[in-house]
């Protein structure tokens, strides 16, 4: 069975890999320390932001009518879509009305969560990420690993491979600044000759109907501004009320991703281009249901910075592709139960419950908490994994009678020491990727009731 | 209809309303020296700075740094030296600028970036699609902070907008930095006091 456990197997193969993951991401975490560091008002930006994001979503309706009256007024087409295949489909009617076959798409985790690319491969339309992360794992036939960071977990040199076999590099050749510039222009071409662009939102504006996307290639920017048709998509949760909040959201969002003080570009897109089109799909996708959740809505409120991925210390030796869902890490690992809890009831497990996550997250996310709280409903749910369910039955039945408790510790020591393959061996899981420590002479207990003497 | 449907949703699902934060809690960061603070900045993001007393001096900078005989456009009036861009019936014309002059509204020290619209950049692609894009900047619109920046915005009505820090960048390759992704490579910023 596919699941985070036997994922995270695969990605553990190649320990020096591993290990960079690892590294790389934590010395991303340091970056976002030194930049938060560098504000004295960080806590209260913190506070500020979740308090924003709480009105927000406690008066989601109203402000969607607002979004939605202010954008229309600006010019703006706006679209609602119940679910992932409602949202797939607007894009493709409008690219059909259109007559288009060929579109640029810069970075949105909607557009993966709708896994939109797959839809429209298969009604014949070429879509083109132009991210250059992005780019590189649909060159490789893969999902981003990493929702700032999507081709975190390749090697430069398998970079160098892929654009030698795609875009004619010579073989060999990995260097970092020669295959960005190679990108470039591969991708340039592209903007030049695509008359549609497809763009994510990192904020919407209820009080003036305008939109913000904040990237740091300006792709985003390139795509939109010489289509003839623009098609924003975002969830209904990345509403913000006013303009003036988006100082606090800027000032939180490339310090957590990256620790930039702010993206290159923070674009604000008001009104369509004279002559161009300006579309937006507002999608719900399971978001309302998690808004009626009372333990999970606060989940509704992350701007999408990877900051708990960066932190994570499952994260950083599992990768993201071991939490097979489009939003990877602590904040997928909530999120995604809400959208099939059967297929994702292993990711709230994926976790040492450490709170390194809440400690990071710009909005104040309750994360580690809301991992607890998950296990628990997916367990009652009957979701949990079968043989952690059979191991808890056993541990609670033990614990629950001294007498066998005392027994099972006893006889548990007598056999590390003497039978140790006994536990030293493939088929007890607390083995792999570890040494079982040297068994104690005697039980805490036992030693209480000596030194009681 | 989804929209109704999304809508009704919405408001059976959503919480007890909170309300807004009273304005900000908190005094936010302030620069003795806001200027200094953005050329450093600046430069810490791969910008560069530039003081100069005359727009002038723009076109002679330009000509010694990029290659002469390449397209220096500017949408500025008054730039000696420099072709006055006349906006093309196709934006897809602008690629093959090699730089380009425009000019911000103001610039914020905590960040570097600097905040320009649709107005003056005449069509919103230039900044992205030239090679190297060049501002001009009153060093005594400089503010602190971001707060500071969107009390000045207030409700300005604009078609786009933008805060743009240094030159486009990307570290998707190994986390090794990039400058030059698909914007512009440099930014020079010239600070006309």
């Amino acid at each position: 069975m596919v699941n985070h456990v036997s994922l995270s197997e695969t990605f553990n193969k190649d320990e020096e890999r591993v290990n960079w993951h690892d590294e790389t991401l934590w010395w991303i975490r340091q970056k976002r320390d030194k930049a938060a560091w560098q504000i004295p008002e960080w806590e209260e930006l913190r506070e500020m932001a979740s308090q924003i994001k709480m009105n927000t979503l406690s008066n989601l309706h109203d402000y969607l009518l607002q979004f939605e009256k202010n954008a229309l007024a600006n010019g703006i087409v706006v679209h609602w879509a119940a679910d992932a295949d409602e949202h797939n489909k607007i894009v493709y009617d409008i690219l059909t009305k259109n007559k288009v076959e060929r579109i640029v798409k810069s970075k949105s985790m909607l557009t993966e969560e709708c896994h939109l690319n797959h839809f429209l491969a298969e009604k014949g339309i070429d879509v083109i990420d132009t991210d250059l992360g992005e780019r590189i794992v649909q060159l490789a036939d893969e999902a981003p690993s990493h929702i700032v960071l999507p081709c975190i977990h390749k090697k430069k040199e398998e970079i160098g491979e892929l654009f030698h076999r795609f875009l004619g590099t010579p073989e060999g050749n990995a260097d970092p600044q020669f295959l960005t510039a190679a990108a470039r222009i591969h991708l340039r071409e592209k903007f030049m000759t695509r008359r549609v662009a497809i763009t994510g939102v990192n904020f919407a504006i209820a009080e003036t109907g305008e939109f913000v996307i904040c990237t740091n290639e300006g792709n985003a920017d390139m795509g939109a501004h010489l289509s003839d048709i623009h098609i924003a998509c975002m969830g209904i949760e990345k509403l913000i009320p006013q303009r003036t909040h988006l100082s606090v959201f800027l000032r939180l969002l490339a310090r957590s991703a990256t620790g930039q003080p702010v993206t290159t570009y923070s674009s604000h897109f008001s009104k369509p281009l004279a002559g161009q089109e300006l579309h937006i799909v507002l999608v719900d996708n399971g978001r309302t249901r998690q808004l009626g959740r009372p333990d999970f809505r606060n989940s509704l409120k992350c701007i999408r910075c990877g900051a708990c991925m960066n932190t994570c210390p499952v994260y950083r030796r599992s990768g993201g592709h071991s939490y097979h869902n489009a939003i990877s890490g602590p904040i997928g690992a909530i999120l995604a139960p809400n959208l099939d809890m059967k297929e994702y009831a292993d990711l709230p497990f994926a976790s040492t419950l450490c709170g390194s996550c809440s400690n990071v997250c710009p909005v104040k996310i309750d994360i580690h908490q809301q991992l607890y709280k998950w296990r628990q409903v997916l367990t009652k749910e009957g979701h949990s994994p079968a043989a952690k369910t059979a191991a808890m039955k056993v541990m609670a039945g033990t614990l629950s009678r001294p007498g066998l408790y005392r027994f099972a510790g006893k006889a548990g020591r007598w056999f590390m020491r003497n039978i140790p393959w006994l536990t030293n061996n493939r088929l007890n899981p607390w083995y792999k990727q570890r040494e079982m420590p040297a068994p104690p002479k005697e039980s805490f207990g036992e030693w209480f009731k000596k030194m009681r003497k | 209809m989804s929209r109704e449907q999304i809508l009704k949703a919405v408001k059976q699902n959503q919480p007890d309303s909170e309300g807004l934060p009273d304005g900000l809690g908190f005094a936010p960061i302030v620069y003795d020296d806001p200027v200094q603070k953005f050329s450093d900045v600046l430069t810490g993001i791969g910008g560069k700075i530039v003081r100069i007393e005359s727009t002038t001096e723009i076109a002679d900078y330009l000509k010694t740094h990029f290659t002469e005989g390449d397209r220096f456009v500017t949408v500025l009036d008054n730039i000696p030296g420099l072709e006055k861009l006349q906006l093309p019936e196709d934006p897809r014309a602008l690629d093959g600028i090699e730089v380009a002059l425009i000019a911000a509204e103001f610039g914020v020290s905590e960040n570097g970036a600097v905040w320009v619209t649709e107005k003056v950049m005449r069509h919103r692609v230039l900044p992205f699609i030239c090679q190297h894009l060049a501002v001009v900047l009153d060093p005594a619109t400089i503010l602190s902070n971001m707060h500071q920046a969107y009390e000045k915005i207030g409700q300005e009505d604009y078609g786009f907008a933008a805060f743009i820090a240094g030159p486009s960048k990307t570290a998707d390759i190994e986390q090794s930095l990039v400058l030059g992704a698909h914007g512009p490579k440099t930014m020079t910023i010239f600070l006309l006091s």
